[in-house]
């Protein structure tokens, strides 16, 4: 089952680690990805850019609006993701325990739909 | 390379494997002889024709291959050649390849690891097909397989057959990973995603040997049975990418002849052997293959046989496929008396299945406001494109009239 760990973040928080507390976040981090690839369930995943960079698109009748700034205002913002292949549900929550922001915002687990399914 | 060289090297290479680690190779090793073998065959045979005994052939030059790497990494120590013996002739016997099978899905490795191993080693699928087939990059199956390999070497499992006592349980290993390498291509092969599908084909390939193997093992002759006759209705199942329900499929789909093989099996499995869940699952699946029609379904002692099945594994699951069966036997009030027990169930809680039995059988009772809110609630919960757009459709039927 392949599962999107989004991992939500409050840049403002980010902001108050010392330097010693970001890199040892960033170690947990590599030592966490590092692990997940080895056992051959990570696909995909990284930090994204701060939520000031988005740019958001609508399109309306055909026309496309392009603008400056996220979708939604908000305190917290999506950081970053995992994209992991596992065996069940609970060892995707397993690995969302682990990730560091965890602990001071929130990561959500949201299975990927399939395309395949069973007749009854 | 010839198709005919081509499986002929995919039926031989598992064998040639096993006899590698039979002279005590790691399982790195070993696969890269063999690999090397495989090579050599598919280089000259095409040209020089297959040889007489092609397996002999392949497990001498496979045998040959490791030493010469045994001999470069003494050398490479700087130890002395180390003295092999590898003139007794090599008998690979179904004995060795039970064993590669068990090795492969022993109980200490994940159950993906021991799935992955298991279709390189002993089906002889590459890194590349089990990617694909699972949907993940080559580097990530390649990660599992090594991974997988490293625990089979540091976890000092061994290339021997289990102990008399620990027979049993490590057969159910092996049919679970059969069973979940069936499961994943029979899950998939409604739509267009080929490469999983064939999966079914080689979890039946595997079945098949097996139950060569261990032919008087009652369980692996269920399970072969099991696959055979739930994948008859394979032809039956989908309508263009859409799900078709069991009691709407066009039976005359299918396939009659893996229907034979299949009741011949559990027939025969259910006489002479100890009765497990495999073999119950399988005479189930007969006796909704043997219907002509949906209406003739021998409801009384499907309930009957899921009674059985409850005993010999109890689980939620079994308890909602009993719950359709009673209601088909009995009326739709007396399946969801039986469903009443499941919603405390952690196990079923968040899982769609439980509002789809539900949403059906309240549908049957006549009440389609329900009925709509169960299937969209289910729909809600799946994480399956088909079985979403099948609940969604059972509810816009019903809003429609």
């Amino acid at each position: 089952m392949k599962y999107l760990l989004l991992i939500q973040s409050n840049p403002a928080n980010w902001a108050t680690l010392t330097q010693s507390e970001q890199d040892g976040m960033m170690t947990e981090y590599r030592a966490l990805t590092q692990e997940m690839v080895e056992s051959g369930e990570h696909l995909d995943g990284g930090p994204l850019t701060d939520p000031q960079t988005t740019r958001t698109v609508r399109v309306r009748d055909g026309r496309a609006e392009v603008t400056d700034g996220p979708f939604a205002e908000s305190k917290e913002y999506l950081a970053g993701y995992y994209l992991v292949d596992v065996e069940s549900e609970e060892r995707a929550v397993e690995l969302a325990k682990r990730i560091p922001d965890a602990r001071f915002n929130a990561v959500e687990v949201r299975a990927v739909m399939d395309m395949g399914g069973l007749e009854s | 390379m010839s198709a005919l060289v081509e499986g002929l090297l995919r039926e031989l290479a598992p064998q040639a494997l096993t006899a590698v680690l039979r002279y005590g190779a790691d399982f790195g090793a070993a696969e890269d002889a063999v690999q090397e073998a495989l090579l050599a065959a598919a280089v000259q045979w095409p040209g020089e024709g297959v040889p007489d005994n092609p397996r002999g052939w392949l497990v001498r030059v496979a045998s040959r291959k490791y030493l010469d790497w045994r001999r470069r990494e003494a050398a490479r120590l700087c130890k002395e050649a180390e003295s092999v013996e590898w003139s007794r002739p090599v008998e690979v016997d179904h004995c060795d390849e039970l064993t590669l099978l068990f090795l492969c899905c022993h109980p200490a490795l994940s159950r993906p690891a021991r799935v992955a191993l298991t279709l390189r080693a002993v089906g002889g699928l590459t890194t590349e097909e089990i990617a694909r087939a699972f949907l993940v990059p080559e580097r990530t199956m390649a990660q599992r397989i090594t991974r997988a390999k490293r625990q089979v070497a540091t976890g000092g499992l061994r290339f021997t057959p289990p102990p008399p006592h620990e027979f049993a349980q490590r057969m159910d290993t092996v049919l679970e990973v059969l069973y979940l390498v069936f499961n994943e291509g029979y899950a998939a092969s409604s739509g267009v995603e080929v490469h999983r599908a064939a999966l079914t084909g080689e979890a039946i390939r595997l079945a098949r040997q097996l139950h060569r193997m261990v032919p008087d093992n009652a369980e692996a002759a269920g399970l072969l049975a099991l696959m055979l006759l739930v994948d008859a209705r394979s032809a039956a199942r989908s309508d263009g990418g859409r799900l078709v329900p069991l009691r709407e499929q066009d039976r005359s789909k299918w396939d009659a002849g893996r229907i034979a093989e299949g009741i011949a099996l559990v027939e025969s499995a259910l006489r002479d052997g100890v009765v497990g869940p495999y073999q119950v699952q399988a005479a189930i699946a007969a006796l909704h293959d043997e219907a002509p029609t949906a209406e003739d379904t021998d409801w009384l002692q499907i309930v009957g046989l899921y009674e059985v099945l409850e005993r010999l594994s109890p689980g939620p699951v079994v308890r909602l496929n009993r719950a359709v069966a009673v209601a088909m036997a009995d009326g739709p009030h007396a399946g969801l008396a039986l469903l009443a027990g499941l919603d405390d169930d952690p196990r079923l809680a968040r899982h769609h299945r439980l509002a789809a039995v539900r949403a059906h059988l309240v549908e049957l009772t006549g009440d389609h406001a329900r009925a709509v809110e169960l299937y969209r609630a289910a729909a809600r919960a799946t994480a399956s494109v088909p079985e979403r757009d099948y609940l969604l459709g059972r509810a816009d039927r019903l809003t429609r009239g």
